[in-house]
């Protein structure tokens, strides 16, 4: 293999590593507060505001239900708003965001129902504020499934960007698509798809051993 | 220290409402320990949740240490629960908390420096006797620890108050009794005041000093406990003293038992005798006054705290008008007698 085909896999593996780390940060950012968002507004919650959770439940839904291709076509003319191109990695960071955010919300919400509601009634019994209560009692106890929803994203994001490739997003899609499949190099076509399996093993070895660390049961 | 006046609670509304507590009225003295005993879906949770309103009451008011509780919300009524401590039957520690963690809790939603609650926690693990386990999470722990450190973690504040719901329903007898003394304990040595719900008399019996009965939400009955347990005056209560004493007639004589006396038939009795009555020898006077025979099917005799408490299945042998005036002779006496039936007797 030529240094130049080591160099363009080199690249594209660092372009996926990008996109995945970027997106997988912004949609923890913005995922996480509407994960909590729609656990503590449902009714009889200590932020019960059942309108709003019904807007923020469908508002999840859609994002979840459209197709991850379908999404990154139609949203189009909002990335090339926000980067400027709806061609390149930082191009496809924007779809796969949109994409995790209520990907993330939903899960933390699931970790955040785990959680005894005994809990929540001992901190109201001590006179717990509800931005306490989710700062010092829910946040920290879900702590472990909330590193694990972030993993099950993280290893879903790598999958994305190789589809986010398929439409001119660069990384190891984008690789494997071109070199591999166009130009039927099935050498490439493995190397990248090795690549990507030591990446997702990589990924949830971390998870596990930082949810393992966080586990006082 | 607790008054709750006209409290009530419905869940729901219209058809759907449920009353799970009727307008009552509930009075803890300062210093008390009050149990409130009832069977489950009495409304014992409801109740003990309305004290610092996890559950609002739908009508009614809620005093605490002199504090008008019903009137108050969002940061006025979280400082008056820094006052009210709580602890559960499932304990609600944090899991990921270290037990000096879980202990400093209330501290830190008080704002407490980290340095006094250095200071204020280890004497804390002291008094529950978990000094050594500071740096545990609960999961190490054994039930009755854990309850400690509960109870660590809701003196943390210096409350005035102790809730306890069904704090020893959870854990073996055993272990329920280092609990209660524990309980006992920080109610004299702190003048706390406790008011505790639970379905076992056993915790009624070690270490409240009131007892309050609730059944379908209401509030039926209220005494002293050696009053409570020598002569209650429900049916329910009955129920609750006799299934907790476990003192039935044999199974064989109840299949005799006939409630109308008959002309060769014989009252059997329960005698309930506490105080002095217990010291006397009634039994042998009763046999020689009366003129009547006495045969003891069953006895006992139980300390409730400082009193003594003496339980007996008789059957008083003689003619009818000698065995009544026997029973009235007990009677006068300050026995508790019931008829429990007439048995014949074989001549």
């Amino acid at each position: 293999m030529s240094s130049a085909m080591l160099d363009l896999i080199l690249k594209a593996t660092l372009d996926t590593l990008y996109m995945v780390g970027v997106s997988s940060l912004i949609s923890a950012l913005l995922g996480v507060p509407l994960g909590v968002m729609l656990y503590v507004t449902r009714p009889r919650q200590i932020l019960a505001q059942p309108a709003l959770n019904r807007v923020l439940g469908v508002v999840t839904n859609i994002g979840r239900s459209v197709p991850f291709i379908i999404l990154m076509v139609a949203i189009i003319p909002f990335t090339r708003m926000i980067v400027g191109t709806s061609i390149g990695t930082n191009a496809a960071i924007v779809p796969l965001t949109i994409a995790a955010i209520p990907f993330v919300a939903r899960l933390v919400e699931g970790a955040l129902n785990e959680i005894s509601p005994g809990l929540i009634e001992a901190a109201q019994s001590m006179g717990a504020t509800p931005l306490q209560i989710i700062t010092k009692v829910l946040l920290p106890e879900a702590l472990g499934g909330i590193i694990t929803g972030l993993t099950i994203t993280v290893v879903t994001l790598v999958s994305y960007s190789a589809m986010a490739g398929a439409v001119g997003g660069g990384g190891l899609g984008d690789l494997g698509i071109r070199y591999g499949y166009n130009r039927f190099d099935p050498t490439v076509m493995l190397i990248t798809v090795a690549i990507l399996v030591v990446m997702v093993q990589g990924f949830q070895s971390l998870g596990d051993h930082l949810v393992r660390r966080t586990d006082h049961k | 220290m607790i008054t709750l006046s006209n409290v009530s609670k419905t869940y729901g509304q219209g058809h759907a409402a449920v009353e799970a507590l009727k307008p009552l009225d509930l009075h803890v003295p300062e210093g008390t320990i009050y149990g409130v005993i009832g069977l489950s879906g009495a409304g014992k949770s409801t109740l003990i949740r309305c004290v610092n309103l996890l559950e609002r009451p739908t009508s009614g008011s809620i005093s605490v240490d002199g504090q008008e509780l019903t009137t108050l919300s969002g940061d006025a009524l979280n400082q008056a629960r820094h006052r009210i401590g709580m602890i559960f039957q499932h304990f609600n520690l944090l899991a990921s908390r270290t037990v000096f963690a879980n202990v400093s809790l209330p501290l830190e939603l008080m704002g407490v420096p980290r340095a006094e609650i250095r200071q204020r926690v280890a004497p804390l693990l002291e008094l529950v006797g978990l000094s050594d386990k500071a740096n545990q999470y609960p999961a190490q722990l054994s039930g009755g620890q854990k309850q400690r450190v509960a109870i660590a973690r809701a003196l943390a504040s210096k409350p005035k108050v102790l809730l306890c719901d069904e704090a020893t329903s959870a854990l073996d007898p055993q272990t329920t009794g280092s609990i209660l003394a524990l309980l006992q304990e920080i109610n004299r040595s702190l003048g706390l005041t406790i008011l505790l719900i639970t379905h076992e008399m056993e915790v009624v019996k070690r270490i409240c000093h009131r007892v309050g009965l609730i059944s379908a939400g209401s509030l039926v009955e209220e005494a002293e406990v050696g009053d409570f347990f020598t002569a209650p005056r429900t049916q329910l209560g009955r129920e609750f003293i006799t299934e907790f004493l476990k003192l039935e007639p044999p199974r064989a004589l109840v299949e005799r038992l006939d409630a109308d006396p008959g002309d060769h038939s014989h009252p059997v009795v329960r005698l309930a005798f506490s105080g002095d009555a217990v010291s006397t020898p009634l039994i042998s006077r009763l046999a020689r006054d009366c003129q009547i025979d006495v045969s003891i099917l069953q006895a006992k005799v139980e300390s409730i705290q400082d009193r003594t408490l003496g339980l007996m299945i008789a059957e008083l042998i003689g003619p009818s008008d000698k065995t009544r005036e026997a029973i009235d002779y007990l009677e006068t006496h300050d026995l508790h007698v019931e008829v429990l039936g007439h048995v014949q007797r074989d001549a």
